[in-house]
């Protein structure tokens, strides 16, 4: 497809490459205002407590501290979905809470101030499983939230807001079923999505109406669209290049909230960078996901009926959790076509870190959780996995309830193809031996093979405008509100509006995403990019352009519609002898404007299937991932080199690795994270990689002028799930909560003494 | 910090740049650095890491500090050639020796990129940036003291450093370019 285009499929450098190469880029922590003052915060030891006596009055009076703030004096802002958080609060809910806030001259002097905080605590009796957090008499963490357990509703995605999937008759598809099963898998290893950048901003008032706010943030516009409600002011955010988010960095709250309120109480502008140490055990983690799941199948592949409690542990707060679980109810639909349905979802608070947006946003959570049930019931019917994805993936005439609530008839593509080619090029036909069936065995090691998929209709989701202004030297501005924190769509966004305008990529240029001067835009999150706001800047490119052709036109006797410009020239269609240029059109005082706009559409879905192969030791439980293979089909390739980065990042940010060895470890007799620091919290490391190939198709897509969705986010999700069905190959045993780590394997192989895992 | 050019505003390489990094009654100490082949007098608290001083001091932040605890490597520079962690290791301890940060691979006067920078723009070899500079210091040792390195040499001079991204594939990619590259030259 790429042949036609002029930019559009080809490697291009991105726009900020030599900043990033050059160490010219700066993010939030080589950036200083004048007069800047350093935020830090107090910590609760305690995973449940409420404050008795709190003693502010040494770090007060200690020189070059500028403001202590308590629950006491802490502004009245809520956060939270529903509203449920206060900045601060007397009770104190996880080890990390926040207790008090400090502003001083230095880091240093902040760090020594809260020190002289004297606290006393009452102690409350914590909890932190799901389902016991949900009994009578349990510990309760929020008077409002009975058994801990979350009011159905997502305000931000309207009021009808997936919360569950009813349809049909599931008791009538259970008779229908040849096999049944039924069982329980939890994801709840908490992984840490763990962005190299810890998080951070710095805040500073105009005036009493007025924040300007720079957050180390994956996107400027989605930050204001969040903080502005929360605050009750007028909020200008500031986007400066993000060092990694992975949905982490969207719209995380309260380190805004604490730079907001010292920033206030010093009318100085205040700077708020957590530590790695905070970064862990004081920010959001990945909600936890249990399911309990029964599943009607005929020999076929046809899901007769799929029955679930799908229990979400959000930790002691819910930045955004049911809006994920309605995200993840519509991604169910997309995975398993089936015509009876009871999945109840519950989201339930407890004891530990908070848990906010991530990459996979409640789809990659409830997939990794549900598919190894379903291969229970493949398995009984005797079903090779990569079919039965085959046969219930969404298709063309297909629909689905998503997560605003609405019925959406599909009509994106078939994808059966990606599967057939990701299948091949994995050479699944060989290596798949069966359930239970190792690929290879030699010595103590065993091979196994698994596959996962993923697919996700926030492609289309919410609202985005771009301007596009045609300057008289030839060159072209994007006018659009997106942050860079690592899928390159700045460029790629500038690639569609220079071949629409037909320019040179050096001539076309996007603004800084800073929300006083841009459109409205949403701002990155799941796949949206691609679709949503490069439609709203092919249109408002298209439309500058005919503005210029309009002014064009008499100038040929020609009608604007055959005119055609090419590196700032213009000229009519075929007769390419008589050519004038921009300036000459517009004279050196004009510009013109186009504007663009995207409305959602949920009609469309992208699709990602990973294989993988893994070796396991059953001497020692480790499990080494030697392959992985990677399928998708998006429409048009944009960039081919940043689309292949965004597929590696399979791995990374709390993805396939969540079911090997990633995890945060919990310490459930102090509420501790066990594991809080880069050392003893596993990642993957140069020497480690698996072999790795993508397999890309470009079927195009209903979507805009260049036929091309988003991939980017979902391509962590299907890869944990996979691992689980990969290790069952090799070794014939289940494991059922992730990560799959050397002791779990052991004990499923009898060759540790204890209790067996899941 | 205060800062002044004891060559008498004399510009560029070969004169001496001093910069004063310590507040209140501190301990202090004097020490030379060169930096990006420009010759310091630094007066520096002793506790002050060499990541500190680059980018605090010396306003040198492209050298990007991760966890401040040695376990990321986001803060690799080359001291003396040698790739090291610059938030492990105290600027004291550094007196007399040679610093190359990643504001010194760009050639000054042209504006030319060290090959290393130029392989991975071309690859994208980078997705958020922010372990980028450590990554391409790691590489410059590298390919210094071993200008054909294979793919496994790469991996293991890269080992210690933590991108989530993952942008390890391409980074790969352009390291084996840019030897190739200068092998071609």
């Amino acid at each position: 497809m790429s042949k036609e285009y002029r930019h559009i499929g080809k490697s291009t450098p991105r726009k900020d490459a030599r900043a990033i190469v050059t160490g010219r880029s700066r993010y939030l922590d080589d950036i200083k205002v004048p007069n800047m003052l350093y935020g830090k915060v107090l910590r609760s030891p305690y995973p449940h407590a409420d404050i008795r006596s709190i003693d502010t009055s040494k770090a007060e009076a200690y020189p070059g501290v500028e403001a202590v703030i308590t629950y006491k004096n802490v502004p009245e802002w809520i956060d939270g979905t529903p509203r449920h958080r206060r900045l601060l609060d007397r009770r104190v809910r996880f080890v990390g809470d926040a207790v008090a806030l400090v502003a001083a001259r230095t880091k240093e002097i902040a760090d020594e101030a809260l020190g002289l905080i004297d606290v006393e605590y009452d102690l409350l009796p914590a909890v932190f499983d799901v389902e016991e957090a949900m009994k009578p008499g349990a510990p309760q963490l929020y008077a409002q939230f009975t058994n801990n357990t979350f009011p159905h509703g997502c305000r931000a995605f309207g009021p009808k807001a997936l919360q569950n999937v009813v349809m049909g008759d599931v008791e009538k598809g259970f008779k229908e079923a040849d096999v049944i099963a039924e069982g329980t898998c939890a994801y709840e290893n908490i992984p840490n999505p763990l962005p190299p950048e810890p998080p951070g901003v710095i805040a500073s008032w105009e005036d009493p109406g007025h924040l300007t706010i720079w957050p180390a943030s994956q996107s400027a516009a989605m930050t204001r669209n969040f903080v502005q409600p929360y605050l009750g002011v007028d909020v200008r955010v500031i986007g400066i290049p993000c060092g990694g988010s992975y949905g982490s960095k969207n719209c995380t709250l309260p380190p805004i909230g604490y730079a907001a309120a010292l920033a206030r109480a010093t009318t100085r502008p205040v700077k708020i960078y957590y530590t790695k140490e905070e970064h862990f055990s004081a920010y959001t983690l990945r909600l936890g996901s249990r399911i309990h799941a029964k599943i009607g199948l005929k020999k076929d592949g046809t899901v007769t009926a799929l029955a679930a409690d799908w229990l979400v542990n959000t930790g002691s707060a819910s930045e955004m959790t049911p809006g994920q679980v309605a995200v993840g109810c519509g991604e169910a639909q997309l995975l398993v076509r089936c015509a009876n349905w009871n999945l109840q979802p519950k989201v339930v608070c407890t004891n530990r870190n908070p848990s906010g947006v991530v990459r996979g946003f409640g789809g990659q959570e409830f997939k990794s959780a549900l598919t190894p049930i379903l291969a229970l019931a493949m398995e009984k019917a005797g079903l090779d996995p990569v079919e039965f994805f085959k046969k219930n993936f969404v298709k063309p005439g297909d629909g689905y309830y998503w997560r605003d609530g609405k019925w959406w008839d599909y009509r994106g593509i078939d994808f059966s193809e990606a599967m057939d080619k990701g299948a091949e090029k994995f050479g699944w036909k060989d290596k798949w031996k069966g359930w239970g069936k190792p690929t290879m065995v030699e010595g103590t090691k065993r091979r196994g093979v698994g596959v996962g998929v993923h697919g996700n209709a926030d492609v289309g989701e919410d609202e985005s405008e771009a301007y596009v202004r045609l300057d008289p030297n030839a060159t072209a501005v994007l006018l659009a509100c997106v942050s860079e924190s690592g899928m390159g769509e700045r460029s790629s966004l500038c690639k569609m509006v220079a071949e629409v305008l037909n320019l040179p990529l050096d001539r076309v240029n996007i603004t800084p995403p800073d929300t006083l001067v841009n459109p409205f835009e949403y701002g990155l999150a799941g796949s949206r990019g691609t679709y949503t706001v490069g439609t709203a800047a092919i249109q408002a490119a298209e439309n500058a352009k005919r503005k210029l052709f309009q002014l064009a036109a008499p100038m040929f006797e020609a009608k604007p519609e055959d005119l055609e410009t090419r590196d700032g020239q213009i000229f009519v269609r075929d007769h390419e002898q008589k050519k004038i240029p921009w300036v000459k059109v517009m004279s050196p005082y004009r510009t013109c404007t186009g504007h663009g706009r995207f409305e959602t559409d949920f009609s469309l879905c992208n699709f990602m299937m990973t294989f993988v192969e893994v070796e396991v030791d059953t001497e020692s439980g480790k499990t080494r991932l030697l392959r992985v293979v990677g399928a998708t089909d998006v429409g048009q390739i944009i960039d081919p080199l940043s689309l292949e980065g965004q597929l590696y990042g399979a791995l990374g940010s709390a993805g396939i690795d969540t079911a090997l060895f990633e995890e945060s470890v919990l310490d459930e007799t102090t509420g501790n994270i066990r594991n809080g620091n880069l050392i003893d919290y596993e990642w993957r490391r140069y020497p480690d990689l698996p072999e790795f190939e993508n397999v890309i198709l470009e079927t195009p897509i209903s979507s805009h002028r260049f036929k091309a969705i988003g991939v980017g986010e979902i391509t962590c999700a299907p890869g944990p799930s996979a691992v689980l069905m990969a290790i069952y190959n090799a070794i014939g045993k289940r494991i059922m909560d992730y990560p799959a780590t050397p002791e779990k394997i052991l004990k499923v192989l009898g060759k540790l003494q204890g209790r067996k895992p899941g | 910090m205060k800062s002044k050019n004891r060559n008498g505003g004399q510009q560029g390489k070969g004169a001496v740049r001093r910069a004063v990094a310590t507040v209140g009654t501190a301990e202090r100490h004097d020490i030379n650095l060169t930096v990006n082949g420009e010759m310091y007098e630094l007066e520096i608290n002793p506790s002050h890491t060499l990541a500190y001083t680059l980018r605090d001091t010396l306003g040198l932040t492209g050298t990007k500090i991760g966890c401040d605890y040695g376990a990321c490597a986001a803060c690799t520079v080359l001291v003396d050639g040698k790739a090291t962690l610059s938030c492990n290791t105290l600027t004291v301890k550094c007196d007399g020796k040679s610093v190359t940060t990643i504001e010194g691979l760009e050639d000054p006067a042209t504006g030319k990129l060290h090959p290393l920078q130029q392989s991975f723009i071309d690859s994208t070899a980078f997705q958020c940036g922010f372990c980028t500079p450590g990554v391409i210091m790691s590489a410059k040792a590298l390919l210094d003291e071993r200008p054909s390195p294979t793919e496994e040499d790469v991996k293991q001079a890269l080992a210690g450093h933590f991108c989530r991204c993952i942008s390890h594939y391409l980074v790969i990619r352009a390291v084996l370019e840019a030897s190739r590259k200068r092998e071609v030259a």
